[in-house]
């Protein structure tokens, strides 16, 4: 007997449908008044940490680099999205889906550019130059007064990041990472971590693909920003300093190098707890920082490893499981 | 003008001692050590504790010197020797980890904000005049302590038996370790030297911003990490050329009055540096065997 | 044709109305001050088996990472399908249709095997970033044509069924066999072989040149490859390239090359004793 897979159509509609069960559950939620103010705040913050964490991933842990300015390109994405919020020449729903992907291709657009240079290098001048890259972004917004008013931040940016509109972003980002990644692209990407000599032997354009890889993280990284500046209502640089990227570093790294499903459970899991644990603030960056050369020390995969789930995966083990069961009680009763 | 130029030399023979300490790591096991400049940190922590406490200058400089070798000895065994054979990617979050835990431990123990540093305690204050040009006490000890200390290590480096193991275990690990050199205590001995140079890096940092506070490691690290990728990562002389041409740099562009770009265009000649030459100055070319 | 002119073949009396597939003029390369590789010269015809000998540090490795422009040449020429490879790099190379294995195994350790193959099958997919993040149409096709040939070249060595493993999982002989299987996926018109079957038994050795042999045949690809192990060599090579100090020091066939004093001498120096293997 042939074992028990699902067909195309039957996984992509029961991931579907349970997608669109959540947004409607958790809309109603939020929509419903029973959490504070408070709380809402702290899911739509979950979820722009997702799509950080995964976009971040995107370079960490497929395609082996180390950037240290992710949250800069959060900031040119968060001031190009919030400027043109807050122009409001469009109703809003364009305005939302315009904004974010303006926010999306100004990010890809300075990623594009400081990945040139970067990218030719090797591994810890990336890290170097992105980190000194995030530092002049973060001077520049501080000092261009005319456009960002500095220091004393960009007020009354509109607040568009309602629960649904952070959902489908978050959706949109893991499903475009994990498509990309299943296709020749995606695995021109991984040659590129694990041997790139014999993956430029292969014919895979290195510099192309890093780009490109650089491109696209930061192109969600920057529709994060722009759903950080409209869950805030209001943008200050200092908001993207190194911690911010090392905030989400530390995301990508304790969810596991490689994993979308760790870093959604550990963007969840970081931004959550410092919520609840209050009275552990002052010790929080201690343990985290521990926690990370801990995990360095003695599981360098992160704690996912690079497992992935998959609900079809599960769907079809615990079918052939119940087939083998009935196959073998029928052997029993012959 | 000659005011500033001594200024910029001062604050670049700063960033040229951290950046030696950067430049013996890398050299070694190719690790940018991010918890250098927090090591300096420590050091001027160390620094100010001790002179507040009255003791001697000279005392109190080898308290932080001693101070931070150990604290360097101690991040590198428990830290860092575990993952000799981990990918880099590993080690290089790993330090980035010991960095944010050296900052948060001293702001949970001596809180966020900075302390004054009684440089006066330290080094005699005023100036004395050379020339018609005024000079201050503490560029002039600044400039010759750590051209003093990089002679002293360069002869270490070329001309001892330790240093040839250094030059060894940099350039081949295995075939160091086949030769009986005991690879271990080698890549410690180096990080304790970096530190101790941080540590004289601490004391003359502090002197010339005598405000000592948790974060005053990370951009002085950072300047100086760029300093030592600008001349040339693995080259002494590189290191030393870097940290002035920073230092002169930076002062020039605060002469300029524009100060609040100095942060940005440091970086941004970092770039250009390594678009046009990627090894740096005086850095060497590795190309990697196919 | 005189016996010293680059375009001398492997083997004299092959048929001349077909140009090489490669062709290699005055090739060297300088390390600072030391000469690795110099005046290089050799043909390689369109479906001919050609093997590059030579003791230890002779310089093989590096004619093979000068010829895939791995480093870039001092001077001298490469053409392949009699295109200039002059400032070409590594990846270009690749597409004019040169495919290498390595020495030391450079397989992507951590994807499966399958992977490891679709990977060489990388250009011969094209469908661009929309297609895949949306799933267009052309992006399941190119996907399921690429898996069946992936599959197809697999079973060459009898590997489909190692297929989902991870390939740095495999032994160490599977893994050289899937270096020439994602070699192959590239769609080469020559093929350089580095060592492989160090490290294999005889028996696999016998394997491994029955499939040598074979993909010559079916692919009708020249194949040009690095070896100690003389058995394979001359058993199965058309002719024979042998190097020393970086420089020719012989060619011709098999029977030549073995009873060429030169090559003795360079395997054996003037003492004695067996060629090391």
């Amino acid at each position: 007997m042939k074992p028990f897979t699902l067909p195309m159509p039957a996984r992509y509609g029961i991931n579907t449908a349970l997608l669109i069960i959540f947004l409607i559950v958790g809309n109603a939620v939020t929509q419903s008044g029973m959490l504070g103010r408070a709380q809402n705040s702290l899911i739509i913050q979950i979820g722009f940490f997702i799509i950080l964490a995964v976009s971040l991933n995107l370079m960490t842990g497929y395609l082996g680099q180390l950037p240290l300015g992710h949250a800069g390109f959060m900031a040119v994405g968060g001031y190009a999205g919030a400027l043109f919020w807050r122009a409001q020449i469009l109703p809003d729903g364009a305005s939302i889906v315009v904004g974010l992907l303006l926010a999306g291709v100004t990010a890809a657009f300075v990623g594009f550019l400081i990945g040139i240079p970067a990218l030719r290098l090797r591994g810890d001048y990336l890290a170097i130059i992105t980190l000194g890259f995030g530092e002049i972004i973060r001077v520049v917004l501080n000092n261009i007064d005319w456009l960002t008013y500095g220091a004393r931040g960009l007020q009354s940016i509109p607040r568009h990041s309602s629960f649904t509109v952070v959902y489908i972003c978050v959706i949109f980002t893991c499903a475009a990472i994990h498509m990309l990644m299943k296709s020749r692209h995606g695995r021109a990407i991984l040659s590129i971590r694990d041997n790139e000599i014999a993956a430029e032997s292969c014919g895979v354009n290195t510099t192309y693909y890093k780009v490109m890889a650089f491109a696209v993280s930061a192109f969600f990284a920057g529709i994060a920003g722009a759903l950080y500046a409209g869950n805030q209502g209001i943008l200050v640089p200092a908001n993207f300093d190194f911690m911010t990227s090392i905030n989400i570093l530390m995301i990508v790294v304790l969810g596991g190098l490689g994993s979308m499903m760790g870093s959604v459970i550990a963007a969840s899991i970081l931004t959550f707890l410092p919520f609840v644990l209050q009275p552990l603030n002052e010790y929080r960056m201690i343990i985290y920082s521990l926690l990370l050369i801990i995990v360095m020390i003695f599981k360098p995969s992160g704690l996912m490893g690079n497992y992935d789930f998959s609900l079809s995966r599960i769907i079809e083990k615990v079918v052939r499981r119940i087939q083998k069961a009935k196959g073998a009680s029928a052997d029993e009763t012959r | 003008m000659l005011t500033h130029l001594i200024n910029g030399l001062q604050l670049g023979s700063i960033y040229a001692l951290v950046a030696l300490g950067y430049n013996m790591v890398y050299g070694i096991i190719k690790l940018l050590n991010f918890a250098h400049g927090d090591v300096i940190m420590v050091g001027g922590y160390i620094a100010l504790f001790a002179l507040t406490f009255g003791l001697n200058p000279v005392i109190s400089a080898l308290l932080t010197v001693i101070g931070c070798t150990l604290l360097a000895i101690i991040i590198e065994k428990l830290a860092y020797t575990p993952l000799r054979f981990a990918p880099r990617l590993s080690l290089l979050i790993t330090a980035i980890g010991v960095s944010i835990l050296l900052q948060n431990l001293a702001q949970l123990f001596f809180r966020a904000g900075g302390r004054p540093f009684p440089s006066q305690l330290l080094l005699p204050t005023g100036s004395f005049s050379l020339g018609g040009v005024s000079l201050a006490y503490t560029s002039v000890i600044t400039i010759l302590a750590s051209i003093v200390s990089m002679i002293l290590l360069a002869v270490l480096v070329k001309s001892t038996k330790l240093g040839k193991a250094m030059r060894a275990v940099s350039e081949d690990q295995g075939a160091a370790q086949l030769m009986g050199i005991n690879v271990n205590s080698i890549i410690t001995f180096t990080f304790a030297l970096g530190a101790a140079l941080a540590g004289i890096g601490a004391l003359l940092y502090a002197v010339r911003f005598p405000l000592i506070g948790p974060t005053i490691g990370a951009m002085l690290g950072l300047k100086a990490f760029v300093a030592a990728v600008c001349g040339g990562i693995g080259s002494i002389p590189g290191a030393m050329l870097g940290g002035y041409i920073i230092g002169l740099l930076e002062m020039f562009i605060v002469a300029a009055g524009l100060s609040r770009w100095v942060d940005a265009v440091v970086f941004l000649v970092l770039i250009c540096v390594l678009m046009v030459r990627p090894t740096g100055f005086m850095g060497r070319n590795l190309m990697e065997k196919v | 044709m005189r016996p010293g002119d680059p375009r001398a073949p492997f083997i004299p009396d092959r048929d001349y109305d077909k140009s090489p597939v490669m062709q290699c003029v005055g090739l060297g390369i300088d390390f600072g001050g030391l000469t690795a590789v110099d005046d290089f010269n050799i043909s390689v015809g369109p479906t001919e088996i050609c093997g590059l000998i030579g003791p230890n540090g002779a310089g093989k490795t590096t004619v093979f990472n000068l010829l895939t422009k791995v480093y870039q040449p001092s001077r001298g020429t490469i053409l392949i399908n009699g295109k200039d490879t002059a400032r070409l790099n590594t990846i270009a190379a690749n597409k004019l249709g040169l495919a290498r294995t390595f020495q030391n195994i450079r397989l992507f350790q951590n994807m499966t095997v399958l992977e490891n193959v679709l990977v060489g099958l990388h250009n011969e997919m094209n469908y661009g970033l929309t297609k895949a993040i949306f799933r267009l149409p052309g992006y399941w096709r190119a996907e399921k044509i690429a898996k069946e040939r992936a599959r197809e070249l697999l079973s060459i060595f009898d590997m489909e069924d190692t297929a989902n493993y991870k390939a740095g999982s495999l032994p160490y002989g599977s893994q050289r066999r899937l270096e020439i299987v994602r070699a192959l996926a590239t769609n080469p018109v020559i093929l350089l072989l580095d060592e492989p079957a160090a490290g294999m038994n005889p028996a696999e050795t016998e394997e491994l040149m029955e499939n040598i042999q074979k993909i010559n045949k079916t692919f009708q690809i020249a194949i040009l490859l690095i070896e100690h192990d003389m058995k394979l060599v001359m058993g199965i090579c058309e002719g024979i390239a042998a190097l020393n100090y970086g420089r020719v020091i012989a060619k011709g066939t098999p029977a030549e090359i073995q009873s060429n004093p030169k090559v003795i001498e360079a395997y054996l120096g003037t003492g004695g004793g067996k060629p090391d293997a």
